[in-house]
């Protein structure tokens, strides 16, 4: 895949942010190639969801810019969809009515979305549970549903911030395989955040490492030998143990 | 309830509070205190009488319109403050002296300002209610989960969408908390200014009785304002209730 030229959906120059004091991000520059999915790994506090955010256009950068498909971003925009650690679904409203709720902000007539929200529950694999209510739902049923708002809305890019921390173990290798036939089938830009090595080797075309205090990019890492393999193969493959181990090596002396 | 290990109907004590009333009555223990047969007799008797009837509707038509304005200047305020900083700084203090200041001593004030008619009732139930009111909305806002802000904001919500779609919304069940304490606040308020300009409603009707030691009456009178106020707060319970199933779930 090397030798393939890919435009980047995303490009991140020389981002500042402070909080007060506190330095979060430093002259952090970074490019995510078209179609393909990249994860942003470090240890907790190292900026990662602030990246992500303002990336998103939900935070303000001190300093610098972020360019998505040659646009600067000032705020949030519809070639932008994101995914949230704890769901974020509104719990008085169905199923139906969150997966449709970014069209309906959007301006989209309610048969239009609705019908377009039922192809997504659908694709998630829930169906039968459009009229459930959130908290009828198990945690990995509404990460579907989060899901599902976010795919809705066809952005070009999107956003995911540690998606599958609040799931069980078992839910969480679905949802990555899962995750690995929606990079393959959609044409879409992933952005992903983990503090998980394991799954950020498991799905990722490119792995970003931030160092934390401040934030810096270490490392940009790129699996190659197994990515074309089938899921259940991967966590077989000698290159992904060796890229995990290599990634644990770099990261531990960062842990206390 | 548990009486010799039997459960008994719900409110059941009312009618061992009943019997006691209506034998403390039967003894003649005080002129003051009238059996409560007697006082039923005499509710009987008088509520379809015409004062009776006029008071009943003046005291319903300032309630309904005090909490009207309570509940549709309230929220939005408490919303917006619990949304904007600037607002909440500029608000909050006269919002915390008015919900502890003795409104009572307003009224007199309100007389002169507004007349010795329903205007000054209707504004003084709305001060009455009103504070309570906006300190639970902002207090429902201020505790909204972060993050579905952040999402109503990345699929480009409109301000009045995040505050109409998601705001209120994840505020309900701390607003219906307000609304319902501030509704028994106004039933205060609707009493307290009527027995104050006591020309009005049920304020000329407990004059009237009490001036003639008409205790019956009086009684009657007290058991219908606690009824009522009773009843609304149980309705409005009810309805807390019914969102309630999404407070304690709300960070899903």
């Amino acid at each position: 895949m090397s030798d393939q030229i890919t435009d980047n959906a995303v490009s991140v120059k020389n981002i500042y942010k402070n909080y007060g004091e506190i330095e979060a991000l430093r002259d952090l520059s970074l490019d995510f190639p078209n179609g393909q999915l990249t994860s942003l790994l470090g240890p907790s506090g190292c900026g990662k969801t602030t990246l992500l955010k303002i990336i998103a256009g939900l935070l303000p950068a001190t300093q610098g810019e972020v360019f998505v498909n040659g646009s600067l971003v000032t705020k949030p925009g519809p070639d932008r969809a994101f995914v949230f650690q704890d769901f974020a679904l509104m719990p008085w409203a169905s199923v139906l009515r969150n997966v449709a709720f970014g069209l309906e902000l959007r301006g989209v007539n309610k048969n239009e979305r609705e019908d377009i929200a039922a192809k997504y529950i659908k694709d998630v694999g829930l169906v039968g549970f459009e009229n459930s209510f959130p908290h009828e739902l198990s945690g990995g049923m509404r990460q579907r549903v989060g899901l599902a708002r976010a795919l809705s809305v066809d952005s070009p890019v999107l956003l995911m911030d540690e998606p599958f921390s609040a799931v069980d173990e078992q839910t969480r290798r679905k949802f990555q395989e899962d995750l690995l036939n929606l990079v393959k089938n959609e044409n879409k830009t992933f952005i992903f955040v983990t503090h998980s090595i394991e799954e950020a080797v498991y799905v990722s075309d490119q792995i970003a490492i931030l160092l934390p205090r401040p934030s810096r990019v270490s490392e940009i890492i790129k699996p190659k030998g197994f990515r074309n393999k089938d899921v259940d193969s991967i966590r077989k493959d000698s290159e992904y143990l060796d890229t995990v181990e290599s990634i644990w090596k770099s990261l531990r002396t960062y842990v206390e | 309830m548990y009486l010799f290990g039997y459960k008994l109907p719900g409110m059941s004590s009312l009618i061992l509070w009943g019997l006691l009333w209506e034998f403390l009555g039967q003894i003649e223990v005080s002129f003051f205190l009238p059996p409560l047969s007697a006082i039923f007799n005499t509710l009987l008797e008088i509520y379809n009488s015409k004062a009776f009837v006029r008071a009943l509707y003046e005291t319903g038509y300032s309630f309904l319109a005090g909490i009207f304005f309570a509940v549709f200047i309230g929220i939005p305020t408490g919303i917006l403050m619990g949304k904007n900083r600037f607002l909440d700084e500029l608000l909050l203090p006269w919002v915390n002296v008015f919900m502890s200041a003795p409104l009572t001593a307003l009224v007199p004030v309100l007389m002169v300002l507004f007349g010795f008619g329903l205007k000054s009732i209707i504004i003084t139930t709305t001060l009455f209610a009103i504070w309570i009111i906006i300190l639970n909305s902002r207090a429902g806002v201020m505790q909204i989960n972060r993050s579905l802000v952040d999402m109503a904001n990345s699929f480009g919500a409109s301000p009045i969408d995040a505050f109409i779609k998601i705001y209120f919304w994840a505020a309900l069940p701390e607003i219906l908390g307000g609304v319902r304490i501030g509704f028994i606040r106004a039933v205060k308020g609707v009493i307290i200014a009527q027995l104050l300009i006591s020309i009005v409603g049920f304020g000329a009707l407990f004059e009237l009785y009490s001036s003639r030691f008409l205790m019956t009456h009086f009684w009657a009178v007290i058991l219908v304002l606690f009824a009522l106020a009773f009843t609304l707060s149980e309705l409005l319970g009810m309805l807390a209730r019914r969102v309630d199933y999404y407070a304690s779930k709300r960070s899903q």
